[in-house]
């Protein structure tokens, strides 16, 4: 470490040891949208890195950048500061017909001049690919797809199922060394998307490129990622696995946009090297892993997923106390809405085991237990 | 990490902006060269020549057409007033006021007539089932790409005094001779708004068809009449389409120059015609341009005064 | 009075329970102003093409069927110039100002804001604003000093003119199809290893296509068309088919204008359905 910048000092890039080969790595990236009137910050000072053959997700609302990311790594924008790099290469300003990079675009942009062949074909054309093996590589991802019927129609003639999977082989073909997909579910209905679900892990199980997924849709970041990013405003918050950013969200935004939580204002009592006694009731200390931001005194939030408490109707040895006032039944688990003793709502997924009744009628007293394993201390 | 690596980050900064600057002016400069042919010919052949036009407002006029180079006013001078050529006084041009009058009054004559036709006409358009709807508006569309000549011959056909509307008439014992329709004020009137008919119908179409047929309900659901739901409900709504129609006829019509000439017969002349005049027979070119200035001022007004009417309309919704 | 007020009542309660639907869209009278004017539009028009096949000279009596005047109007060599004339002035004007307009459409469409753009409109569009008969004293005057200086007369004076007016009218459908395309398909190709040259030949002039086309047609239907302009810019000898129909007219309409008539309308309507046809695909 000769010369030592100060954007390389503000830049935390994560530990570049590990197992497999990274294929997209980004460093600090910034894009600035500049118009003659305002000047809005997509991406402020992201770093990111995608591992050869993952199923990566981004996931974020609206407007969090996630896409301007992925128009980065196609190439459709350049960062207004950062690097882009592919299997080591900084590839920042190569423009997108350079690189072995292929989008699926939400709208599928399939070409509505040409047939599904010709379009599957454009990319191999581009690459200047001999006829035969041109013929051949689209035979193979017809059949990927399975679309090999169809391929002398229009595009404008099949149906949106069949243009999806025909924007997938399409940037298939090429045989990219990553694949971006920009919300490609998202237009689809329900059923659709679930089959085509189970089709995009299937495919990258099949090819083994590196799949870089973009969607708002929590369930889905959930069920097809290997690994994910949560981001917002312009920043990512969390990168893990599904399980470590369910079950151990890190900051209250991504608890809140990942499932349902409920939130404890607690007061750090003591700490010892890695966890926190954090008092959440009169009657209730919790001990959680902590890090070194949390210090003795100090006010906390704490996450707690509803369906990781269960209520009592022995109301002194649990750990909160209130009463139930809203009750919705679900056929497996029941919700209830609790006002605790210090007038906040707490809500309780209970499972609805064989032979019970509904127990808690609105208006009675109940405990509320928590499973002390599945919480967390929350950075604002 | 390399050094070199690190390097890049440290210079990446201005890189950026560099890049980001080519690239942007690259872009402008593609974006003004594939402008600049068409607009070359526009300068040399369109706008360019109306600036001529306005410096020959201010030149004496040559004996024989064309101009001396000589500073003057009289072209602007002669197209209000008149100098008698035996004793000099000055007196009102009331030939050409007369004109002016006639120009006035039949071109809002055709735009109002256009608009009791055309706003039912399009009304009807914008409520036919969207599977036939495009080919009513086909059929108001292909007289409006025919030749504006063709189609003045034609009226002319129609109304001649041998002609079939007059045939007809003496046909069905209507009348006993025939009605002096051609050459008349009332038969350019008439051509214009044929001419000029589809020029209302379509924007008025535009407006009727993105109309909300919903309010029309809510009209009469609070108990509204057909003409209440008309003219308090509907009018309002699509009155951009109305303003638009009447400046797309009215326009035209002020500086029409064919249909006078040929629905006229020479004797009902109009502003378009008086201008003519001056480059031909009348070889009074400063005249001549003061008068297309006239014109082309009247209509710019109109055009800013449609302009100002549709922005305050948008800024209402925003 | 009051028992005729309730008959009345009565009718129009029983005229509207007769009518199952309350049409919400029907405003009395509308129909039939609209059929009227439609049959207004068409019944000139119609009598022309009919009168136009009439064997006789008197243009007002119907003395049976020929193609009589189609004949004398095609024989006569002066017509055959004049249509000629026409046909090269519109097609040099069309192919030109569709060129000229295509490359202001890609310079104007799609490419953000930039200072500078709306005076390139304005530019564009200023044929459609201004007055035909001042352009065209504006292109005589202009003209006339150009002749003066170059002893040039022929034939580019007024290609130029109808070039200029043209192309405003080439612009707006090459422009509305431009703002219509979906620029990801550019992007995708781009991301399918097309370069930008590669990406304007394959995928944005293909798409742009039926636009370019539209654009030509309504550009040669109105350079066609055009009576004011050539009017006053065509030196002696240069008549083209509208004005040779103007001057005929002195001698009052003859068979033979009916019968050309006719004739341009046909070629006018075919070129306007093609252009209805590619609009809509």
């Amino acid at each position: 470490m000769l010369s030592v910048s100060n954007v390389y000092q503000s830049c935390k890039l994560s530990d570049p040891v590990c197992s497999r080969q990274i294929a997209v790595e980004i460093q600090c990236a910034t894009k600035v949208f500049e118009s003659r009137t305002s000047s809005v910050t997509a991406l402020d000072n992201v770093s990111l890195e995608i591992q050869q053959n993952e199923f990566f997700t981004l996931l974020g609302p609206s407007g969090c950048g996630k896409t301007t990311l992925l128009r980065l790594i196609a190439g459709f924008e350049h960062p207004s500061d950062g690097q882009i790099r592919l299997y080591g290469e900084d590839i920042t300003f190569w423009p997108p017909y350079q690189r072995p990079v292929n989008t699926v675009f939400q709208n599928y942009a399939l070409f509505p001049h040409m047939t599904v062949r010709q379009n599957i074909s454009f990319g191999l054309e581009m690459l200047k690919r001999s006829k035969a093996e041109i013929s051949k590589t689209v035979a193979e991802v017809l059949n990927l797809v399975r679309m090999e019927e169809l391929a002398e129609r229009r595009v404008s003639d099949i149906s949106g199922g069949q243009q999806q999977r025909v924007a997938l082989a399409r940037a298939l073909a090429p045989q990219p060394k990553v694949l971006l997909l920009d919300e490609s579910l998202s237009a689809l209905d329900y059923k659709l998307r679930q089959d085509m679900q189970i089709e995009l892990k299937r495919l990258q199980h099949e090819t083994g490129i590196t799949f870089v997924f973009v969607t708002h849709d929590q369930e889905e970041a959930l069920t097809m990622s290997d690994r994910m990013a949560v981001m917002n405003v312009g920043k990512i918050l969390q990168v893990g696995t599904p399980g470590e950013i369910y079950n151990f969200p890190k900051q209250r935004f991504v608890a809140e946009f990942i499932g349902d939580s409920n939130f404890l204002e607690g007061y750090v009592v003591a700490r010892s090297s890695s966890r926190a006694k954090v008092e959440l009731s009169p009657t209730y200390c919790a001990d959680l892993p902590a890090d070194d931001a949390v210090q003795p005194g100090t006010r906390v939030s704490v996450a707690v997923r509803p369906e990781q408490a269960t209520l009592t109707s022995a109301t002194t040895a649990a750990a909160l106390q209130g009463r139930v006032s809203n009750m919705v039944y679900f056929g497996t688990h029941t919700h209830y809405v609790i006002k605790l003793e210090n007038g906040d709502l707490f809500t309780v997924h209970q499972q609805n085991l064989s032979g019970h009744e509904i127990e808690y009628e609105p208006g009675h007293a109940v405990g509320v237990t928590l499973n002390q394993s599945t919480m967390q201390i929350l950075k604002d | 990490m390399s050094p070199d690596h690190k390097d890049t980050l440290v210079k990446s900064s201005t890189r950026h902006t560099r890049a980001f600057k080519a690239s942007r002016k690259r872009q402008l400069q593609n974006n003004l060269l594939l402008c600049v042919p068409a607009l070359l010919v526009l300068a040399l052949a369109a706008v360019g020549p109306l600036l001529i036009v306005l410096v020959y407002t201010f030149l004496e006029a040559g004996p024989y057409g064309g101009v001396v180079w000589q500073w003057s006013f009289e072209g602007w001078f002669e197209v209000f007033l008149k100098r008698d050529i035996f004793d000099g006084t000055v007196s009102i041009a009331d030939a050409h006021l007369s004109i002016f009058w006639r120009s006035f009054k039949l071109s809002i004559q055709s735009t109002l007539l256009a608009l009791v036709l055309g706003f039912p006409t399009a009304y009807f358009i914008a409520t036919r089932p969207a599977a036939t709807r495009n080919l009513w508006l086909f059929l108001i569309t292909i007289p409006f790409w025919t030749n504006l000549l063709i189609r003045t011959f034609a009226i002319m056909q129609l109304i001649r005094d041998q002609g079939i509307l007059n045939t007809l008439l003496i046909g069905f014992g209507v009348i006993d001779t025939p009605i002096e329709m051609l050459y008349t004020e009332f038969s350019i009137m008439l051509g214009m708004t044929y001419v000029y008919l589809p020029l209302m119908v379509l924007p008025l179409y535009a407006s009727i068809e993105k109309l909300d047929f919903r309010l029309v309900e809510a009209a009469y659901d609070l108990y509204a009449g057909r003409l209440k739901v008309l003219f308090r409900i509907i009018v309002p709504l699509v009155k951009p389409g109305i303003v638009a129609g009447c400046i797309l006829v009215f326009i035209p019509s002020l500086g029409a120059y064919v249909t006078p000439r040929v629905l006229g017969g020479g004797k009902n002349l109009m502003l378009g015609n008086l201008i003519e005049l001056q480059f031909g027979q009348g070889r009074n070119w400063p005249l001549g341009a003061a008068l297309s200035i006239t014109l082309l001022c009247v209509v710019m007004i109109s055009l800013l005064f449609y302009v100002r009417s549709t922005q305050r309309k948008e800024a209402d919704r925003g | 009075m009051s028992v005729l007020r309730n008959a009345r009542k009565l009718i129009v309660a029983r005229a509207i329970a007769g009518n199952r639907h309350f049409a919400v869209r029907y405003l009395p009278g509308f129909s039939t102003i609209a059929v009227l004017c439609f049959v207004l539009l068409y019944a000139p028009i119609v009598a022309l093409v009919i009168y136009s096949f009439n064997s006789g000279t008197n243009i007002a009596l119907w003395e049976g069927f020929s193609l009589h005047w189609y004949t004398v109007a095609w024989e006569n060599e002066l017509v055959q110039e004049v249509t000629f004339r026409s046909l090269i002035v519109a097609s040099m004007a069309a192919v030109t100002s569709t060129m000229l307009a295509t490359m202001a459409a890609l310079g104007t469409t799609r490419t953000g804001d930039y200072r500078g753009r709306m005076l390139i409109y304005a530019t564009i569009n200023q044929p459609l604003m201004v007055p035909e008969i001042v352009t065209g004293v504006a292109l005589l005057i202009f003209f006339a000093i150009v002749k003066a200086f170059t002893g040039y007369h022929g034939l580019a004076y007024l290609i130029a003119a109808h070039t200029a007016f043209c192309i405003p009218f080439a612009y707006l459908p090459i422009r509305a199809r431009l703002e219509g395309m979906d620029s990801s398909l550019e992007t995708a190709a781009q991301d399918l290893y097309a370069t930008p040259v590669k990406t304007f030949w394959r995928i944005t002039l293909p798409l742009m296509w039926p636009g370019i086309l539209a654009g030509f047609m309504l550009a040669f239907v109105i350079s066609l068309d055009d009576v004011v302009i050539t009017e006053l810019v065509k030196s002696a000898g240069q008549d083209t088919l509208p004005t040779y129909m103007l001057g005929q007219l002195r001698r009052g309409i003859t068979p033979e204008v009916n019968a050309i008539s006719s004739a341009l309308l046909g070629i006018s309507i075919l070129l306007v359905s093609l252009f209805f046809v590619l609009r809509n695909r």
